[in-house]
């Protein structure tokens, strides 16, 4: 698998309009663009809720979106339909924020009724009494994803997401909330199982972190890609990092004093 | 028009109510806290909360409202009907009811009041004020929420129109969460404004099905919801009125957009009872808006300010920029009033700017850098506006600034022309 695939690379933003309330839209834009910059082919696909989801797409996003257009898009992808049927051949998933908490086994719904998610990974999503997590997130990746860098953000959710056995986290959380006990991010625990990824660092969070996107490339292209000039995102990171030790954390004041005497224990 | 009493038969409550607004408008002035307008208004209705309908009364009103354009608008609407009387309005923005309260205290009786409000506030500013004419601009995401709570406030806009019985309503018949809106009112003028930004009204408010834009028109794909013909349309050197005249129609202000927030004031002053051919003039008197198109001396180069708050914003800013290649400043912050999230960044059509050189300036001018680059525009960065400027090196140079960013460019450059 070391040579470079020659036919286009189709990815599909599923539902824009239902889960694309953040700019999501963005890493569609960035994983296309990182693909035509190495002189490779790709095709950006829009799918609109209602219509047919196509099997054919190398990889798929999910974005965020509020209680009633996220138990939508789940109602509408359902448990065993094109989306899985994707993944199985070896799809790979992008799932941020609404997008994250519909791919897992449950996720609660607006009315605080719960609500089946698509079950690609193996994680939870529960209402509690918590505040609602807004502000920056700030991420170091585990060992298996270490070439990632520190994974940086903004999230802005009220559920906390809780991992079982098939899947493991992105990373520790730094600063932030992520899925509300110390880690941030799902995925499958084994490839086989499904080349799947959530993360609540929501919104455009390729464009602060392009090690992610091309993580993701990568897996569709099966080879490592070449390097690209990062400068203005690695400006971005830099100043974002400096912002959070600095402790211009915006909304992460949000957090109860609770929340960080147990983080910090 | 039924008439309230003058201001000397206001109740005794609302009367203290005002002089103590005013007294603490005063000292708020004298202690250099800006305007005081705000602060004595809030004050003035803590005392009695009925004020803003008492004073209201004694004026025949025009309310203004939308997500975009709403103080220009409302400066084009005093501009067309003080061709024929005087005018009071909120023409700093301050546009919930304390700032309305403060526009009113100072004008004089019988004046006609030209109130800019908060999109949120309008249904309770409906109620209280009981308008003439009540203006309806467009419906689009702000930075701070998202397209379900936009949908939301047309609804609240159509419940509260739907409840009075004998005003008109002048509506952009090209904004399908306008029209739906003010499909609750009985006396509507369509007016074809115009609208760049389509995104929020892709599903259909009456049905849920899908909207499908034409250049020209809209249609639902599922029901018969679909765009009024317009009263007036602007075919691009004259205000036609269906059945009616044509009048010139001259914009000093930029844009497609101007030209549509113009059509609309002049619409509006005709539902008032001033003369299309009389009010047409007027519009050509406002050259600025709150700082907004001010042309400003900086760096040795002549800088033109346009302030853009929100995707919609931006996509009309990106529409008046003088051609490519004159380059842009483009300057984002994120604080509170900006939203702390600049992810809408995403939402924004940059790829408009492919064939000039873009600077980016403000707080977050490194996510304006990753933005730019992904739409493929030549741009640099720079820590101050002036060397933004500097970076540009030419004579003219188009700003576009996001809100708190603009403030901070206007103490720079002076408020005053
Ligand atoms: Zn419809």
């Amino acid at each position: 698998m070391s040579t470079p695939r020659d036919s286009v690379v189709r990815v599909g933003l599923l539902f824009p309009e239902l889960l694309g309330t953040y700019g999501d839209g963005g890493n569609a834009v960035i994983l296309v663009q990182r693909l035509r910059w190495r002189g490779l082919d790709a095709e950006l696909v829009e799918i609109a809720a209602g219509t047919t989801v196509p099997e054919t797409c190398d990889l798929y996003l999910l974005g965020g979106g509020e209680d009633a257009p996220q138990t939508e898009a789940a109602r509408e992808l359902g448990t065993d339909g094109p989306l899985h049927r994707a993944v199985a051949r070896g799809a790979v998933v992008l799932a941020v924020c609404a997008g994250m908490q519909i791919v897992g086994r449950s996720f609660p719904g607006g009315s605080g009724r719960t609500e089946t998610g698509l079950g690609l990974l193996d994680c939870v999503t529960v209402k509690t009494d918590e505040p609602r997590a807004v502000g920056e997130l700030l991420v170091t990746p585990d060992a298996a994803f270490a070439d990632l860098g520190r994974l940086t953000g903004f999230e802005n959710h009220g559920g906390r997401t809780r991992l079982g056995p098939g899947a493991r986290p992105l990373g520790r959380v730094v600063a932030g909330v992520g899925n509300g006990d110390g880690t941030e991010g799902v995925t499958t625990a084994d490839e086989a199982d499904g080349r799947v990824v959530g993360t609540y660092l929501h919104g455009p969070v390729l464009a602060r972190n392009p090690a992610l996107a091309d993580a993701l490339l990568a897996w569709v292209v099966g080879a490592p890609l070449d390097p690209l000039d990062d400068t203005d995102a690695d400006a971005l990171r830099a100043e974002r990092f400096r912002a959070v030790e600095q402790g211009n954390l915006d909304g992460v004041a949000h957090r109860t004093w609770r929340d960080r005497l147990l983080r910090r224990n | 028009m039924t008439r309230s009493p003058h201001r000397s038969e206001l109740p005794r409550r609302s009367r203290a109510a005002l002089a103590a607004g005013r007294g603490v408008a005063t000292l708020s002035r004298a202690a250099h806290l800006g305007s005081g307008s705000v602060i004595g208004g809030k004050l003035a209705l803590a005392v009695d909360p009925l004020l803003l309908g008492r004073l209201s009364a004694g004026h025949d009103t025009v309310l203004v409202s939308g997500t975009n354009g709403k103080t220009t608008t409302t400066h084009l609407v005093g501009a067309a009907l003080r061709t024929a009387g005087p005018v009071a309005s909120n023409t700093l923005g301050a546009n919930m009811p304390p700032g309305m309260v403060a526009a009113l205290d100072r004008a004089p009786d019988d004046v006609t009041a030209v109130l800019e409000v908060d999109e949120r506030w309008l249904p309770r500013v409906l109620g209280e004020v009981g308008p003439a004419v009540v203006v309806l601009l467009n419906l689009s995401r702000d930075q701070l929420d998202r397209s379900h709570e936009v949908r939301k406030i047309a609804d609240t806009w159509r419940d509260a129109l739907g409840r009075l019985a004998t005003r008109v309503v002048v509506a952009n018949a090209d904004d399908p969460l306008v029209v739906w809106a003010a499909g609750g009112a009985p006396h509507v003028v369509w007016v074809g404004a115009g609208s760049s930004w389509t995104a929020d009204a892709a599903g259909c408010p009456a049905c849920g099905g899908r909207i499908d834009f034409s250049p020209t028109t809209w249609r639902c794909t599922a029901c018969d919801f679909a765009r009024p013909e317009p009263a007036w349309t602007d075919d691009g050197t004259h205000a036609v009125q269906r059945d009616g005249p044509r009048v010139p129609l001259a914009v000093e202000l930029p844009g497609r957009v101007n030209r549509g927030n113009a059509l609309l004031a002049l619409a509006a002053a005709d539902a008032v009872g001033v003369e299309p051919a009389t009010a047409a003039p007027g519009l050509r008197r406002v050259r600025e808006v709150a700082g907004r198109y001010r042309s400003a001396d900086v760096a040795d180069s002549r800088l033109r300010m346009l302030l853009a708050k929100n995707p919609a914003g931006w996509t009309e800013a990106i529409d008046m920029l003088a051609p490519a290649p004159r380059p842009v400043v483009a300057a984002i912050n994120a604080r509170i009033a900006d939203g702390r999230d600049p992810s809408w960044l995403w939402d924004v059509p940059y790829e408009r700017l492919q064939g000039r050189l873009v600077v980016a300036t403000g707080e977050r001018r490194h996510d304006l850098a990753v933005r730019l680059r992904y739409a493929d525009v030549d741009h640099d960065v720079a820590d101050s506006l002036e060397a933004a400027v500097r970076r540009c090196g030419t004579p003219d140079v188009d700003l576009i600034a996001n809100y708190t960013a603009f403030q901070d460019y206007l103490d720079a450059v002076g408020r005053e022309p």
